[in-house]
């Protein structure tokens, strides 16, 4: 479907490529920067009719486009939104525009390079939130990591870049390569069971694929997923990819990247594997627990700000996981909504460090303290996204936060409470990080002289507060648009789920049933 | 006594190309000495481009001439095209390279022209000594290629040390050629597949030994493990351009007759074929990857990476079924098309006594020269298998193939191992884009040539990672008639 005859996905995805190839012959820092703006703006706008014009009363694919790529194996060009990613499309494009500006001083070389590696991870980000198709969106996911790592690495903080970049990539293309391996390996089962060659997750969601062989492949996606998340264990990178990256670079990871290993289990790996989904369901919770109770301690004991903040990514993203494997629509919307807030909290918590950063080159907690005094703004933009990562009732965390605890107590009641634990211990880290740095006297004499927010940083700042406040106050602008597919999502999971169970019951309770 | 009927438009390529060798010799002869030979470069271009043209009308039939020796179908005819490009970008390439380091030889070119010729005729081959013949053609020429740089200790060591080996190798395929017209008293694929067949065979010591043998001569040809020990060395001392001729083109001739000889002749060996290719694969693979982290000189990384190139291509040979074979073909024109690139990539980077192809030289050109390093590193992440890239697809192919016919075990490791070697080949831009140089590199000169084969070989990457469904269906056609 189209938008004024433009088939509007294509242009989402390949619009910021076009970008980046007119910013390659502009000349001059500044025109660069105007330049990357107008595009990342420009897609921004284009991203908000799928907003407008998204029909909330179905869970089919939207605005979909399916031409051939590879037609003699099936590989298709099938782009098509629904709820789940809608919402995740236009937080990308949201936040690449916040990124932008944020970049404005902090970025001082190779400035035209930077802009078109953010144009060109733009490309990659919307693709594979849109692609319908296994291999594309495949492509899509591998196309996301090179940015990145030039990101970090050519940007990042000197000390440890590369080694951040490489462990990046590497840890990231391990798994993923596993999960090439499954997208053939269901590929094959399905051309053998309906004869028909397709790559096309949306037909691919029909075959019931033998419960063994689920695990198989159920595993090999959520290593690639889990990875990505990062779930843990296998989290070890993000801390260093975070501390070391660039402020954007941060802000993006955490906003959009690390959604793409969610959004893959819910897009991928448990709708085509449901059984093994199910039964792993266990397994997949209590390391989700685990995350969310380790990351928030470890993060207690940072002493350096960027770094908490990564940690905390790793709480937050537990509470994802553990809503979506509630299997129930709390969980789930819970989960999705959780996704937006992260990327929404967290990103405003990364520019606001690097904001600081900017002014005083450390992110060492223990060299801040009473910083309320001499930028009362920043302490303001400070507080209110601190309240909204800890969940405070108003703000947007504490919504999704809520909705995940309720669908986690209802489907069991120990990770219920476990993961309200969390919550607590998520307040006790951010707001005595808060109260180091904000509070008390000046103790350090090189934070007397800073100065407060100047107009752009405020400009960046303002619609991520407007956010957090739009999405605790008012949520159901969102959660009207996800109701129906996560309706879907649940009924074909339990369906499938069910149907297992009936084969599987002893013969004697079918019997018995009819 | 009836004349055997000649087609000649049959080997109208082999012809040209062919004569055109003859006619570089020619020209070389009456011009002096002292003369810059460019124009010898490009008259061999000629050559490549008219002996395509004539490739292109012989497609889409299937034709035998010379009792049954020699063949044109489609298998051949795709061959011949990856061919003739890859000694096309190599004579590209060649024109400012030679010049540089003063080996710009009429019999340079010539030689090159008669590689090829020997390449072609081990695609079209199917009689076992044509395709010995193209075989020592094709050898005879790269050994003395291998050398040219006279003066040049590792140059003359690199051409020994092939020769040597080579002539071995070479020993043990005539040996196994030998064992297979002893076993059946033929050397037509075709006679001896329907002579082992209708005989029974199968358990046949001395076919077996001849198996082992032909494994181990196309095995060295192709640069497969344990068979691989001299490609670091002669890929390393062996003027840059005929290291990049020597790891497409070689490569690509040796696994054509690999796949010719075993699909038609020895078709009924297969379950015995299958087990060794998928330990040889396995090796071939995890010794390249594995060794290839450790290099510190370009040449030798690529050189160990072209070694695992060859284990990913036998993942495919093991899979065995139409797929495996059309990504054979497939996979083979991509990696051409990339490290052509990536060897370019190199050569420009040197300049006359300073070749810079120590890895550490690249540090900080990313930069400095922002699309040579943009074009090796879509080389080098295209051999690494990153998508939308060439290479990408063709591991796609090759590893789907596989996972059709089940080895998943062999996919698994395969895939680890791509994952692995995206390490060095990342190391090297790493190297380009993050660290700042400690030695300047200037007054480099890049020969307008070399630079149009860099932009055909980055054309081609592209092309065959964004739009394969062209040359995919190209290799799918091109495998009738050969399983």
């Amino acid at each position: 479907m189209t938008i004024l005859g433009i088939p509007i996905l294509s242009l989402l995805i390949f619009f910021p490529l076009l970008g980046a190839v007119v910013l390659l012959f502009i000349k001059g820092e500044k025109t660069l920067r105007w330049a990357a703006l107008f595009f990342a703006l420009v897609e921004f706008v284009f991203s908000l009719p799928l907003f407008f014009g998204f029909d909330s009363t179905t869970a089919a694919m939207q605005f979909v486009e399916d031409w051939w790529w590879v037609e003699s194996y099936g590989v298709s060009y099938k782009l098509g939104v629904d709820g789940i990613s809608l919402l995740l499309v236009l937080l990308t494009t949201f936040l690449t525009v916040l990124c932008i500006l944020c970049s404005w001083t902090a970025i001082t070389f190779r400035v035209k390079e930077y802009m078109i590696s953010f144009l060109f991870l733009e490309t990659g980000m919307v693709g594979a939130l849109v692609a319908l198709d296994l291999i594309l969106f495949y492509v899509f996911w591998e196309v996301m990591l090179i940015p990145m790592y030039l990101l970090i690495g050519v940007w990042g903080d000197p000390k440890r870049r590369i080694y951040a970049a490489i462990k990046f990539f590497l840890f990231t293309m391990a798994g993923s390569v596993l999960m090439l391996v499954a997208i053939l390996a269901l590929y094959f089962i399905h051309q053998k069971a309906t004869g028909k060659a397709t790559f096309d997750v949306l037909e691919l969601y029909k075959l019931g694929v033998p419960v063994g062989t689920q695990y198989w492949l159920f595993s090999a996606f959520a290593l690639a997923f889990a990875i990505k998340v990062p779930m843990f264990p296998f989290h070890t990178w993000l801390p260093d990819a975070h501390t070391e990256a660039p402020t954007a670079g941060s802000v993006i990871l955490a906003g959009v990247l690390l959604k793409m290993g969610t959004y893959g289990f819910i897009r991928f790996a448990i709708p085509l594997f449901p059984n093994a989904a199910y039964d792993l369901m266990p397994l997949i919770s209590i390391l989700a627990l685990i995350g969310i109770i380790y990351g928030a301690l470890v993060s207690m004991m940072q002493p350096d700000l960027k770094r908490l903040v990564a940690f905390s990514s790793v709480s937050h993203l537990g509470y994802v996981m553990l809503g979506m494997f509630a299997f129930n629509t709390q969980g789930v919307e819970g989960s999705i909504y959780q996704m937006l807030n992260h990327g929404i909290s967290t990103g405003s918590l990364f520019l606001i460090v690097g904001m600081i950063y900017e002014r005083r080159h450390t992110r060492m907690i223990a060299e801040f303290g009473g910083l309320s005094k001499v930028m009362p703004i920043y302490a303001t933009f400070f507080m209110i996204v601190t309240l909204s990562s800890i969940g405070l009732p108003s703000t947007n965390g504490f919504v999704g936060e809520f909705l995940i605890l309720l669908g986690a107590f209802r489907s069991n009641i120990v990770y219920g409470v476990l993961a309200a634990t969390g919550v607590i211990l998520g307040a006790a880290y951010m707001l005595w990080m808060f109260q180091r740095v904000m509070f008390g006297k000046i103790t350090n004499p090189k934070n007397e002289g800073l100065k407060d927010l100047n107009a752009r940083e405020v400009i960046i700042l303002v619609p991520m507060v407007i956010m957090i406040f739009l999405m605790g106050i008012y949520p159901k602008l969102f959660f009207s648009k996800m109701d129906m597919s996560v309706e879907k999502f649940l009924k074909d999971f339990k369906g499938r789920v069910e149907m297992k169970a009936n084969l599987s019951a002893p013969k004697v309770l079918i019997e018995a049933k009819k | 006594m009836k004349l055997p009927e000649i087609d000649l438009y049959l080997i109208a390529p082999e012809i040209i190309i062919t004569a055109f060798g003859f006619l570089v010799l020619l020209v070389d002869v009456f011009s002096s000495r002292a003369e810059k030979k460019g124009y010898l470069g490009i008259l061999s271009l000629i050559g490549v481009v008219v002996a395509f043209f004539y490739t292109l009308p012989l497609m889409g039939s299937v034709k035998s001439g010379f009792e049954g020796m020699f063949t044109s179908d489609g298998f051949a005819l795709f061959f011949k095209v990856t061919f003739l490009i890859i000694a096309f970008l190599t004579l590209l390439i060649s024109i400012g390279y030679t010049e540089r380091e003063g080996i710009a030889f009429g019999e340079y070119y010539a030689l090159i022209l008669f590689a090829t010729l020997g390449m072609m005729l081990m695609a079209s081959g199917t009689h076992l000594i044509v395709i010995f013949l193209g075989l020592e053609i094709m050898s005879i020429s790269i050994y003395i290629l291998a050398g040219m740089m006279r003066e040049d200790r590792r140059s003359v060591e690199a051409a020994l040390k092939y020769f040597l080996l080579g002539a071995f190798a070479t020993g043990f395929l005539l040996y196994g050629i030998a064992l297979i017209y002893g076993a059946t008293g033929s050397l037509y694929l075709k006679d001896v597949a329907s002579y082992i067949a209708s005989k029974n065979l199968l358990k046949n010591p001395m076919l077996m030994m001849s198996l082992v043998f032909l494994t181990i001569g196309f095995g060295f040809k192709v640069a497969s493990v344990p068979f691989h020990m001299w490609t670091p060395d002669v890929y390393e001392g062996a003027p840059t351009s005929i290291t990049a001729f020597m790891a497409t083109g070689v490569k690509a001739a040796g696994f054509s007759a690999l796949v010719r000889v075993f699909f038609s002749a020895l078709p009924g060996f297969r379950p015995d074929w299958t087990s060794i290719m998928w330990l040889l694969s396995v090796a071939t693979m995890t010794v390249g990857n594995i060794v290839a982290i450790s290099q510190s000189n370009i040449k030798r990384m690529l050189a160990y990476s072209s070694i695992a190139h060859a284990g990913y291509i036998l993942v495919a040979f093991v899979a065995g079924n139409d797929l495996g074979t059309s990504g054979i073909l497939f996979y083979l024109m991509a990696y051409a098309f990339m490290n052509l690139g990536a060897f370019t990539c190199v050569i420009l980077l040197g300049k006359k006594g300073e070749e810079n192809t120590l890895i550490n030289d690249y540090a900080g050109i990313g930069f400095k020269y922002p699309l040579l390093a943009a074009s090796m590193t879509i080389f080098l992440l295209s051999m690494a298998g990153i998508p939308p890239l060439g290479g990408f697809m063709a591991k796609f192919y090759v590893f789907s193939a596989a996972v059709k016919s089940k080895f998943y075990w062999l996919v698994i490791l395969g895939v680890l191992n791509s994952a692995v070697s995206v390490y060095y080949y990342l190391r090297v831009t790493v190297l380009m884009y993050f660290r700042e140089s400690e030695r300047e590199i200037t007054g480099l000169q890049f020969s307008p040539a070399s630079v149009i084969a860099l932009l055909l070989a980055l054309i081609g990457t592209l092309y065959m990672g964004i739009f394969p469904s062209n040359v995919l269906s190209f290799a799918q056609r091109s495998i009738a008639g050969l399983m």
